[in-house]
């Protein structure tokens, strides 16, 4: 039977004054496919941030594979990343290194594997991501969509257990929105994974997703299988997945001062 | 401005020292010998070096032929000219070398350094290297502190050497000194232990302020342009100010 990976137990997180997130409450159990969608600045990175331990919470904990990973001290959540693999919003190729020194890079760091199977692993990953043959380009030589798949490939390198990625949809053409998101099927059901993605994309998501979670105004507003929730009752959440203009989700960002024209 | 303003002012840079120096140390902290620390720094020493090179050289020769003109000048009202080298090797060994090249040394490879880091962490390259449980302490910030600490010494020697032809070119060629006087009164003036230790010491202290000020405002730096361009400017402002300050505090103490 299936093990949680991840649990967020009341979760809340701020900045400053602004609360961010109050009272996450979600489990993720391994082996699937977990979708987090939510209107621009809901806090979607910010979650992520918080399970990689790149953020502190405020309140609450999270719990993946069982451990506390706020608990842990600096070298014990290094050891414990090794774990996880993360894909930023922006891809962050080292831009000093070439493409394939980019995925070696971790491999290099992590295992003791010499240059040859080093070479074999670095390749067979730039294979799975369609660009074998650019692994002596260097990163601005890339557009924006290769760098996008490179990053990924980077990313499980390390064969980890638990993905992280944020946005990796976006600003791809369509049949790399297909193929990346096959990828991240293909690579979560082989090797076992647990993969959480931040997206946008509300078809890909439908087609991908086994479980799906919607944040909006700092909670969450719905969560459950994908087909469940676009005829779900939460007007926030029919109004996001069918995106809708007019409905409780302002478009505008919320701040404790707001201007109005009439005064 | 007010009181809590004006202790703020005072405590600062301080507190900006402390935190450098907590850097410094957890730089050193993360030290393992071996062979991939050893490539990256000579790769950074090669790359820092060489961005340098070319400036300390031109720098040197014009300030040896300046420190020529000026020491006979000031020797010729007592028609000690003869002199005038014994000036010139005292005041580039011990100030003038290794004070001018760590002040360069800042304008030219400091910055870069300093720009080089805040642009990755702008890019997010920072936070990529933690989340695949790399330090980016000791893969970035260590081995660019190295090469400065390496390269200083090196390029003070380059200045000197470039200096002292330069006031040979001049004092010699130009104005005609002897150059067997020349030569010999340099050679008898400038002891190992007084002078060239002395300069040795400086550079290598001056090397270690300006690379841990530039790798530090480097990954201090807040992730945008204008973030990056004012930790650039604040390591050319603060090495220069600490280099000038170390180097009265490490003259009397020799002194
Ligand atoms: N470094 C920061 N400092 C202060 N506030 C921040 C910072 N990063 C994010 N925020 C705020 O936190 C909120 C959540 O940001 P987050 O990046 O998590 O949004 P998001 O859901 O990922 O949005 P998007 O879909 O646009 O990427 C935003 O309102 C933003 O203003
Ligand atoms: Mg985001």
């Amino acid at each position: 039977m299936p093990q949680n990976a991840v649990e967020l137990n009341n979760l809340s997180f701020s900045r400053g004054s602004r609360t961010i997130l109050n009272g996450i409450n979600a489990t993720i159990t391994e082996g699937s496919v977990v979708a987090i969608m939510g209107p621009s600045g809901a806090g979607k990175t910010t979650i992520l941030r918080l399970i990689s331990g790149q953020l502190r919470p405020d309140g609450g904990s999270i719990r993946i594979f069982g451990r506390d990973i706020h608990q842990m001290n600096r070298s014990e959540l290094f050891a414990f990343r090794r774990q996880i693999g993360v894909l930023l919003q922006n891809g962050a190729l080292f831009t000093d290194l070439t493409v394939f020194e980019n995925i070696a890079t971790p491999v290099r760091e992590h295992t003791g594997l010499p240059e040859a199977l080093i070479r074999r692993l670095v390749m067979s990953k730039l294979n799975a991501v369609g660009l074998g043959g650019t692994e002596n380009l260097m990163p601005h030589e890339l557009s924006g969509g290769m760098a996008r798949r490179i990053a990924f490939a980077r990313a499980v390198a390390l064969d980890p257990s638990l993905m992280l990625y944020d946005e990796p949809l976006t600003g791809l053409d369509p049949i790399a929105v297909s193929t990346v998101s096959r990828l991240i099927r293909e690579t979560n059901d082989a090797l076992g994974l647990t993969s959480i993605i931040v997206t946008h994309n509300v078809v890909q998501m439908q087609k991908l997703a086994d479980y799906c979670i919607i944040i909006a105004d700092r909670e969450i507003a719905g969560a459950g299988h994908p087909k469940d929730l676009a005829d779900s009752d939460n007007p926030k959440v029919r109004q996001f997945m069918n995106g809708e203009v007019d409905g409780p989700i302002p478009f505008r960002y919320q701040s404790e001062h707001q201007w109005s024209l009439t005064g | 401005m007010n009181a809590s303003h004006f202790l703020s002012r005072l405590t600062d840079p301080i507190a900006a020292i402390g935190r450098c120096g907590q850097f410094l140390l957890r730089m050193i902290a993360g030290i393992r010998p071996g062979n991939r620390l050893a490539i990256s720094s000579l790769q950074q020493t090669y790359l820092v070096g060489a961005r340098s090179l070319v400036i300390i050289m031109i720098c040197g020769f014009f300030v040896g032929m300046v420190l020529a003109l000026q020491s006979v000048n000031a020797l010729q009202s007592f028609g000690a000219e003869d002199q005038a080298s014994l000036l010139v090797g005292k005041s580039l060994f011990r100030e003038l070398g290794p004070v001018l090249t760590a002040l360069l040394f800042a304008g030219r490879a400091g910055t870069a350094v300093t720009a080089e880091i805040g642009l990755m962490r702008a890019t997010s390259q920072i936070d990529a290297m933690e989340l695949m449980a790399i330090d980016p302490v000791h893969r970035i910030a260590l081995p660019r502190f190295l090469a400065g600490l390496i390269s200083m010494p090196l390029l003070a020697g380059m200045f000197n050497a470039m200096a002292i032809l330069g006031s040979v070119v001049f004092a010699i060629g130009v104005i005609g000194l002897d150059p067997g006087i020349f030569w010999g009164k340099l050679q008898n003036s400038i002891t190992f232990q007084e002078d060239f230790l002395q300069g040795v010491l400086k550079s290598v202290v001056f090397g270690s302020l300006v690379s841990l000020v530039a790798v530090y405002y480097g990954y201090t730096s807040k992730p945008t342009g204008a973030g990056v361009g004012t930790a650039t400017t604040n390591t050319i402002v603060v090495s220069s100010v600490l280099v000038l300050i170390f180097d009265f505090i490490l003259t009397s103490f020799f002194a």
